[in-house]
């Protein structure tokens, strides 16, 4: 990485270490909010050629501005493919061509099953939330699962309220033997730390620290005792170019950069 | 070629009745807010509303009283965040219960195919190990009749009546749309009636220039209604953009019941129909909302004689 930046926010950082964990992917599945910034600056920095899914329906969309949905009409205008959402379900996501994943959700658990359907109980939900759309499918098909999420003790539980879409489910072997074809959960990418799930058992670990940050300050957001790497990396800070991409280019409004 | 045109009130009027379910599609782009409107002024009751992506038009309608049940798979103001009025509809029963039924945005496709293929059920790999089999019981899952694996099925989807937007049609129904598809195609062929609205009717040889284009046949559509800027605030690619900011707005007016009355009474009660609706909305929001030119390259079809 070259020269540092004097200051940056906890989302800039979130939306960097995102947009590196894409390095050597090819195709990603673009999500709403701070994925489709990550990914949008992962193709300027680290993955020039990666080719951006949106389960719209566009497969290698170049948009010339960032999109604020992930129906935005440019994501159309000089992409590879538009197609209608059976092919691009059928034929990209069940078919197995989608590397990366990008999911976030309102609960996830140490296995990384996500919660995007409801807090307390389903048919009387204290708060009702978007549900699945897509997640479920990408859950089960994509390549590797990339979290993006804040660190807080109302989103990593112990136990979800409702179970959407399936991370490793009970841990160990479970996803495999329900011939889930997608390789499951990879990282979870947080404003505080990274995670990852390299364990025997598939739990959630702690495998980084962003600068700055102690690790008593993330154990005390997370709802479990979590297991962590034997030795903790400190990830490296946004370099100028990714800021400047991100304050200039992808959110000159600063909408994701609280 | 005899016409199908009509107003969109008569439209409405023929085609949705009370107790009917809906399909408005078009994701995140094409959404027919102009038929959304004209339900909500015709007070039409009890419907079943259908879309992947209830948007803000469903949280309209919702808010007006005219559904009685969802169908749906994701719930949010794409972008933005939630739908405060279906929240408060599913949340405290406001202004009445809605009863839902959910899926994955895959298992709705799915169920729009089968619809359309007139199929029992559609198989897909999905649902496993999550909960949503658990509250939707039509999610169910079978064993291939060619070997051990288990798949999931979803049950056919078939609209009373689909509602389609789209950049261009003629006056017979064969319809055009570019840019995000969708599952336009699929929740017109579902459907027992389908309207088509579009910005634009062309002649027929406009259409028979582009075949590959032309996305919905004459053949399953009942009516065409001619709305310019009925997509609004949605967005029809090279005719206008999305209204972003009105989403945003959305958002802030949404969370307050007295807000959305108002907001209903003033834009959808207080105006006769679309074009009132885009005169207040003004020349200089609709220049705000117009895309610079992007032409694709022509092809070749052929003359073969």
């Amino acid at each position: 990485m070259n020269a540092q930046a004097t200051s940056f926010t906890a989302s800039e950082m979130m939306i960097v270490t995102a947009a590196r964990a894409l390095a050597g992917a090819h195709t990603v599945f673009v999500g709403v909010g701070l994925p489709n910034i990550a990914c949008n600056l992962a193709r300027r920095t680290v993955v020039p050629d990666l080719e951006l899914i949106y389960e719209a329906g566009a497969y290698g969309a170049s948009p010339a501005r960032l999109p604020l949905s992930i129906g935005d009409p440019a994501l159309v205008s000089g992409s590879i493919a538009v197609m209608s959402q059976a092919d691009l379900f059928s034929f990209y996501l069940q078919g197995g061509r989608v590397e990366v994943g990008f999911l976030g959700g309102a609960q996830i658990d140490r296995y990384g099953n996500l919660n995007t359907t409801v807090i307390s109980d389903y048919t009387t939900p204290s708060v009702r939330l978007p549900g699945s759309g897509g997640a479920c499918e990408i859950a089960i098909h994509a390549q590797r699962l990339l979290y993006i999420m804040r660190l807080s003790k109302r989103a990593f539980v112990e136990r979800l309220d409702f179970t959407t879409s399936p991370g490793y489910l009970s841990g160990g072997d479970a996803r495999r033997r329900l011939n889930m074809p997608g390789g499951g959960p990879h990282r979870v990418i947080t404003d505080k730390a990274l995670f990852d799930f390299e364990t025997p058992t598939r739990e959630m670990r702690l495998a980084s620290l962003y600068p700055g940050v102690s690790v008593e300050e993330v154990l005390a957001h997370i709802g479990w005792p979590i297991a962590r790497a034997e030795t903790l990396q400190v990830n490296e800070p946004p370099t100028d170019e990714e800021l400047r991409c991100i304050r200039e280019e992808l959110d000159p409004l600063g909408l994701y950069r609280l | 070629m005899s016409t199908k045109l009509l107003s969109m009130r008569d439209a409405i009027a023929r085609y949705v009745f009370d107790g009917a379910s809906v399909a408005i599609e078009g994701f995140t782009a094409f959404i027919c807010f102009a038929a959304g409107h004209e339900i909500i002024r015709q007070r039409k009751r009890d419907l079943t509303l259908i879309r992947m992506t209830p948007d803000v038009i469903y949280d309209q309608m919702v808010a007006a009283g005219v559904a009685r049940k969802l169908v749906f798979s994701y719930l949010g103001n794409p972008g933005v965040g939630s739908l405060h009025c279906i929240r408060r509809a599913i949340e405290q029963g406001i202004p009445r219960p809605l009863e839902i039924e959910e899926y994955s945005h895959f298992g709705m496709i799915g169920r729009y195919v089968a619809g359309a293929a007139r199929l029992p059920f559609y198989p897909l790999h999905s649902y496993t190990g999550s909960d949503l089999p658990k509250v939707n019981p039509h999610i169910r899952f079978v064993q291939s009749p060619y070997g051990e694996e288990k798949v999931a099925v979803v049950p056919p989807l078939n609209p009373d009546v689909t509602i389609v937007h789209a950049q261009r049609a003629d006056i017979a129904g064969n319809t055009q749309l570019w840019g995000l598809l969708g599952v336009q195609k699929e929740a017109a062929f579902a459907a027992r009636q389908v309207i088509v609205v579009v910005e634009e009717i062309v002649d027929e040889a406009a259409i028979r220039s582009d075949p590959n284009r032309t996305l919905i046949p004459g053949l399953i559509v009942n009516a065409v209604v001619h709305e310019p800027f009925g997509a609004h605030p949605s967005y029809v690619q090279g005719y206008y953009d999305r209204d972003n900011p009105f989403y945003l707005k959305w958002d802030e007016i949404s969370r307050d019941g007295q807000r959305v009355s108002d907001w209903l009474d003033e834009w959808v009660y207080g105006v006769a129909d679309r074009a009132e609706y885009a005169r207040k909305l003004g020349a200089a929001t609709l220049q705000r909302l117009k895309p610079g030119e992007a032409w694709s390259q022509p092809v070749n079809y052929g003359a073969y004689r």
